[in-house]
C-alpha cells in the first residue's frame, strides 16, 4: 500500500511531524540541568533534594497509569512500600548493597502490580479507584501485624546499607543520596520518556482517549494495561527501596494511601499525562510543604487546597498545560 | 467458503426483554447488504453481537466458516472484522492522521512494540497519509479529530475501518448525522470499496440502502422479518406495513 514516489526528502508535513515527535527537545534537559546546579548552590539541603527526587520518580509512576493509560489510582503506595520493606528488609539482613536493593525493590513493585492489576484491572471507574485503595489498605495492615518481621509501628530497624560501588558513603549530608537518587530518576525518565513515544505508549493514549475505538480496531486493551500497570509498579517500587536506602529506614508510612493521595497532587498541580508533571508539581508541593508546613501546618493544607482548586477550575492541564497554551497563544500571534 | 459471516441462532436477552431473536442471517463473500428496520429493531444489537461489544445468550457466529462466539472482540479484529460506529468513536484528542495510523500499527502487529518511537514506522505512517489522500482527509491530517466537523469525522470513522484491511466491514449508519452536502464522498468511498469486503451497512436512509445495497435483510423487534433483493423488499407487503408512518411520505 506504500507509495513509492513519496520520498524520503518530500514526506508531507503531517507525515513529518509525526515521525518527529519523539526527537529530544531542548527544554527537555532543564531539569537536569536545575538539578546538577542545586548540587552545587544548596549543598544544605541536598537531603530533601533527594526526598524530592524520589518523590518525583514516584509521581512519574503514576501519571504513566493515569496519565497515559487512564487508570484512575490511589493505590500506588501499596507498591511503594513493598519495594521499600523490600530494600530494606534485605538490609537488615545482612545485604545492603543498594543497587541490587533497588533491583529487588522494583521486582518486589512489578510481581505486586501484575499479581493485582489482573485481578482489579478488569473492574472500570470508582470500583477500580476503591480496589487500588484496598490493596495499598490491605497491605499496610498486613506489614503492622507482621511486626516481628516489618517492626510493625515502630518502623524497620538496623537497615546497614553498603557503601555505593563500594566507594560512596550514605553520609549524614546526603551528597550520596542526592546524586544517587537523581541518576536513578534520570534512567527511569529515559525508560519512560522511550514508552510514552514507543507505538505501545500510544496505544496506552488510545485507551485513554477512546476504550471502545480500541477494541474495535483489535488492540488487547486488558494485556495493554496491566503491563503498563506492572511498569508502574515496578517504578514504584524501585522509588521506595530508594527512599528506604537513602533513609536508612522504613515506617509504615511508606505503604499509606495518604503517600498516594498527595503524589496525585503534586501531579495534577504540574499536569497529568505529560511526562512533566511531576517534575513541576513535586518540587513546588514539597519546597512550599518545607517552608511553610512547620510553621503552621493546618494553614499549609488550606493554602495547597486552594492551589489546587483553581489549577482544576482554570487550568486545565495544570501549571504545563498552562505553559503550553501560553506557547501556543504567543507563537499563533507572531 | 463463499459465505464470509453467518449467525445461527443468534439471541440476546436482557432480563425479559428480547433484543435479537434467533437471527439466521448469512454475509456472502463481496456481498453489498443493508440491514434495515425500525428504531429499536436491534440493528446495532446485532452489530454488538457479532463484533463481540457484547455476548449472545445463545446462538453461534461464524467468521470465514470458524465459530468466533467465543472470541474476545481484538481477536475477531484480528481475523478480518471491522465496524465503524452510529456515533463516531475516535481519539478525539489525537491529530486524523494518527487516529488512522493507530488502526494500521494493530493491523500489522506493531502496536505493542515498545523499543522504538512509533515515528520509526515510516510504513505505518506512510500508508494512514496516502488512506487520507484517499478520501479527501489530507489537508486535516495534522488537525486533532475534536476539531472537525461531524461530516468529515465521519470519514475519520470510516479511515479508521479501513485501515484494517478488513474481509467483513460493518457501517453502523455511515451518513448519519452528516449534511447532504459531504455524504457525497462517504457514499462513493463505500461503493468504490475493494469488490471481495463483505458489506453490511446498517441505514436508515432509504435512498442510501437502495443506492449501495443488493441484498437487503429487514429486522423488526429483534427478529428478521425478511430477506430479499431490494425489488423484493420494496414491494414486500410486511415491509411496507412495518415502515408504514416512519416512510409513509415516500
Amino acid at each position: 500500500m506504500r507509495l513509492g514516489t513519496a520520498g524520503r526528502d518530500t514526506a508531507p508535513p503531517a507525515v513529518e511531524a509525526l515521525l518527529r515527535r519523539h526527537r529530544l527537545r531542548a527544554w527537555e534537559l532543564a531539569p537536569w540541568l536545575v538539578a546538577v546546579a542545586v548540587y552545587f548552590i544548596f549543598p544544605g539541603y541536598l537531603a530533601l533534594g533527594a526526598q524530592i527526587l524520589i518523590s518525583i520518580l514516584f509521581a512519574l509512576s503514576i501519571d504513566l497509569i493515569l496519565g497515559y493509560a487512564g487508570i484512575i489510582t490511589l493505590g500506588q503506595s501499596a507498591f511503594f512500600g513493598a519495594g521499600a520493606y523490600a530494600a530494606g528488609l534485605l538490609a537488615a539482613h545482612g545485604w545492603g548493597e543498594p543497587l541490587s536493593g533497588l533491583v529487588v525493590g522494583g521486582l518486589v513493585g512489578a510481581a505486586l502490580g501484575l499479581v493485582s492489576g489482573a485481578i482489579i484491572l478488569r473492574t472500570q471507574g470508582l470500583s477500580l479507584l476503591m480496589l487500588t485503595l484496598v490493596i495499598a489498605v490491605m497491605l499496610q495492615e498486613a506489614a503492622n501485624k507482621a511486626g516481628s518481621i516489618t517492626g510493625g509501628a515502630d518502623g524497620l530497624q538496623g537497615m546497614e546499607v553498603w557503601p555505593l560501588f563500594g566507594v560512596f558513603h550514605f553520609g549524614l549530608y546526603g551528597r550520596t543520596a542526592y546524586l544517587y537518587s537523581l541518576a536513578v530518576l534520570f534512567l527511569a525518565w529515559l525508560l519512560a520518556r522511550r514508552l510514552v513515544h514507543s507505538p505501545f505508549g500510544r496505544s496506552l493514549t488510545g485507551i485513554r482517549e477512546n476504550e471502545a475505538r480500541m477494541h474495535a480496531i483489535g488492540s488487547p486493551v486488558f494485556r495493554r494495561r496491566l503491563v503498563i500497570y506492572t511498569i508502574a509498579a515496578a517504578f514504584a517500587g524501585v522509588a521506595g527501596a530508594l527512599l528506604a536506602e537513602t533513609t536508612q529506614f522504613v515506617a509504615l508510612e511508606v505503604l499509606g494511601f495518604e503517600r498516594s493521595g498527595s503524589a496525585l497532587v503534586m501531579l495534577i498541580i504540574g499536569g497529568v499525562g505529560r511526562l512533566y508533571g511531576a517534575f513541576i508539581g513535586v518540587p513546588i508541593y514539597m519546597i512550599a510543604q518545607d517552608r511553610f508546613a512547620q510553621a503552621d501546618p493546618v494553614y499549609w493544607d488550606f493554602w495547597i487546597g486552594l492551589l489546587l482548586i483553581l489549577v482544576v477550575v482554570f487550568a486545565r492541564g495544570g501549571l504545563i498545560g498552562s505553559i503550553e497554551q501560553l506557547l501556543h497563544r504567543f507563537r499563533r500571534r507572531r | 467458503m463463499s459465505v464470509a459471516l453467518e449467525t445461527a441462532g443468534l439471541c440476546k436477552t436482557f432480563g425479559a426483554l428480547t433484543v435479537a431473536n434467533a437471527i439466521d442471517f448469512r454475509l456472502e463473500r463481496g456481498a453489498r447488504h443493508a440491514l434495515i428496520g425500525p428504531n429499536g429493531a436491534g440493528k446495532t444489537t446485532f452489530v454488538n453481537l457479532v463484533t463481540g461489544a457484547l455476548s449472545p445468550s445463545s446462538g453461534r457466529i461464524l467468521l470465514e466458516g470458524d465459530d468466533v462466539t467465543a472470541l474476545p472482540q481484538a481477536q475477531r479484529v484480528k481475523r478480518g472484522l471491522a465496524r465503524t460506529f452510529q456515533l463516531n468513536t475516535l481519539f478525539r484528542g489525537l491529530s486524523v492522521l494518527e487516529n488512522v495510523c493507530m488502526a494500521i500499527g494493530e493491523r500489522l502487529g506493531v502496536a505493542g512494540e515498545m523499543h522504538r518511537p512509533a515515528g520509526s514506522r515510516r510504513a505505518v505512517v506512510d500508508e494512514g497519509y496516502h488512506a487520507l489522500e484517499r478520501l479527501g482527509l489530507a489537508e486535516d491530517a495534522l488537525r486533532l479529530v475534536r476539531e472537525l466537523p461531524y461530516g468529515r469525522q465521519r470519514l475519520v470513522e470510516l479511515a479508521v475501518a479501513l485501515g484494517l484491511e478488513p474481509k467483513v466491514l460493518l457501517l453502523d449508519e455511515p451518513a448519519a448525522g452528516v449534511p447532504s452536502a459531504e455524504s457525497g464522498i462517504i457514499v462513493e468511498t463505500i461503493e468504490s470499496l475493494p469488490a471481495e469486503i463483505a458489506l453490511l451497512i446498517i441505514e436508515h436512509d432509504m435512498d442510501l440502502v437502495f443506492r449501495l445495497a443488493r441484498r437487503i435483510t429487514v429486522l423488526v423487534q429483534g427478529g428478521v422479518l425478511v430477506e430479499g433483493t431490494p425489488q423484493e423488499i420494496a414491494a414486500d407487503p410486511r415491509v411496507r406495513e412495518v415502515y408504514l408512518g416512519e416512510h409513509a411520505g415516500r
